[in-house]
């Protein structure tokens, strides 16, 4: 199997805070080449900001991005998108009037049969009877946008897969389904996925994790190597430790 | 008729042939076809332009289709159509105005539709609104409609206006009676320095009655767009409207909503939003591999289907 190669080098990004310049981004260096890779690290660290910037959505104030050795820094996020990065945001977006089946003809590129989108639906659990002609508008749920978020991302099947905590805003019972997705994708991807994660579960799949904490990476290795450092990091004020 | 006024048919009617049913085509201020049915007569009125569609009681599952082409540069008419629905009739009305306009005076048509509907009918109302033509006159419409519903009515009011008119304002007033309801769905687009004005009053007169009025609509480039509703609850009854507004590039939108409540159980609401196109959903749709322009496109196309 082709590994897919993301390289980032010297990667900073600061944005102004009342006029204060706030670093958010330190010299991130990285180099994604396994079929599963974790990022996690407390809130605040930089995981979103990084995830942006790999799709094109945010512009570093330093550093390169390069996919498959070539560089893509001064790509637009539609030149990324059709080089093979695909990002599921973390709040996914509502569309008046464009359908479910609209959305995910788009995302794979060309018009889909209601037979193929009621197979990419069923890879996340949905049932295309109830979905197919609905809008992706408010009538649907935050799980409900969040599976479909991830549905058009394995229908365009690209050589990057970037999730942004894709167990946010959905509700436990949810996310033990979802775990599946993930892990079957795992077994069937033909290529890299990057996840932002707090998940446990999410962790244990990762061949790789990578631990961020205040805008820099501060340990990449397997879940075993990670782990302990994981838990000393943000540690708690006296205060609320004492409260915990 | 030729094919510029074939064209502005399909446009408005949807039509590619005679239709089924009654009809009536009205070409360059003159009749260009009638049928009648048994249930339902078309007459010419004797006194103005215009007719008068009378439709059976108890009539099921029948349609009209009325529509008006003007090809003829520099043309300006007004007519007065009136719809006379009779008891439990269930019908399709299917207007709709085309102006193709080569020259450079202006070509006008202001349609005046009243609709008497009687108990317990139903009715569902189509009106498409179009233009073409390359020549530098303008396309005015200025459509007026006047609904009356009886005790038990319904009327479904689908309006579209998407290209091409240049110059419009449409006027729409109604009185609803017990037990019956009115939905209006408008659908606008404008674009260049296109003008579109829409007014609607509607007087909720019976309990148990209820009106929903939704107006979605997109104004791009310099073009005007005011929206203006005023529903006034004198029975138990159930009032809504909605303004619904994308703006982009140099457009202006105005959103002017009234509500007056006469009666302790009038519930009425009104709720009006104008903005661009969120960044978020450009850019969703962008990492999914389109342009900037496609994803606008998408995003326009979406919101007023």
């Amino acid at each position: 199997m082709v590994i897919n190669m993301l390289e980032l080098k010297g990667i900073c990004f600061s944005a102004e805070d009342e006029s204060r310049e706030v670093e958010i981004l330190n010299d991130i260096n990285l180099t994604i080449d396994d079929r599963f890779v974790a990022v996690t690290g407390p809130n605040g660290s930089g995981k979103s900001t990084l995830a942006k910037i790999i799709a094109g959505i945010l512009t570093p104030t330093a550093g390169q991005i390069f996919l498959d050795g070539v560089d893509i820094t001064d790509k637009s996020i539609t030149e990324r998108a059709n080089m093979g990065i695909s990002f599921a945001f973390q709040q996914p977006v509502r569309f008046k009037g464009i359908t479910v089946r609209e959305l995910l003809s788009i995302a794979s590129g060309r018009e889909a049969s209601v037979t193929e989108i009621c197979d990419m639906l069923s890879e996340v659990g949905l049932c295309a009877r109830d979905y197919v002609n609905r809008e992706v508008n408010a009538s649907l749920s935050g799980g409900e946008l969040k599976r479909i978020e991830i549905a058009m991302i394995m229908a365009r099947g690209t050589k990057v897969s970037i999730f942004d905590e894709p167990e946010a805003g959905i509700d436990l019972w949810s996310f033990q389904n979802l775990i599946r997705v993930f892990e079957k994708m795992y077994e069937e991807i033909n290529g890299s996925i990057l996840i932002i994660s707090h998940q446990e579960r999410i962790l244990n799949i990762a061949d790789k994790i990578i631990l961020m904490a205040d805008g820099q990476i501060k340990k990449v290795g397997s879940k075993e190597e990670v782990m302990p450092e994981l838990l000393g990091c943000g540690q708690p004020c006296k205060t609320l430790a004492d409260k915990l | 008729m030729d094919a510029i006024q074939q064209n502005l048919l399909e446009q408005v009617a949807g039509l590619h042939e005679i239709p089924a049913g009654a009809y009536n085509i009205r070409a360059n201020g003159q009749m260009a076809a009638r049928n009648t049915t048994a249930n339902i007569d078309i007459i010419t009125k004797e006194d103005k332009s215009g007719i008068d569609i009378r439709i059976r009681p108890g009539t099921k599952s029948e349609s009209v289709h009325i529509p008006v082409v003007l090809s003829q540069s520099g043309l300006k008419e007004s007519v007065y159509n009136d719809f006379f629905v009779g008891e439990d009739a269930d019908v399709t009305i299917i207007a709709g105005c085309g102006i193709h306009n080569g020259g450079s005076a202006a070509s006008e048509h202001s349609g005046i539709h009243r609709f008497f509907v009687d108990k317990n009918a139903k009715v569902r109302y189509v009106e498409k609104h179009y233009g073409a033509g390359d020549g530098n006159g303008e396309r005015i419409m200025n459509p007026t409609t006047e609904i009356h519903l009886a005790d038990g009515a319904s009327l479904e009011m689908e309006t579209v206006q998407i290209k091409g008119i240049d110059s419009t304002k449409r006027v729409t007033k109604a009185e609803i009676g017990e037990k019956a309801s009115l939905v209006i769905h408008e659908k606008i687009m404008t674009h260049g320095r296109q003008y579109a004005e829409t007014d609607f009053t509607v007087d909720v007169n019976g309990d148990d009655s209820s009106v929903n009025l939704i107006s979605r609509s997109v104004a791009k480039e310099q073009s005007r767009q005011l929206f203006k509703s005023k529903i006034v609850g004198n029975g138990k009854c159930q009032g809504h409207s909605e303004c619904d507004a994308i703006i982009m590039d140099g457009a202006s939108v105005s959103a002017i909503p009234e509500l007056t409540a006469n009666n302790i159980d009038a519930n009425l609401i009104h709720e009006a939003a104008i903005g661009k196109i969120a960044g978020e959903q450009l850019m969703k749709l962008m990492t999914l591999g389109l342009t900037e322009k496609e994803a606008e496109e998408q995003i326009v196309n979406g919101f007023l289907k």
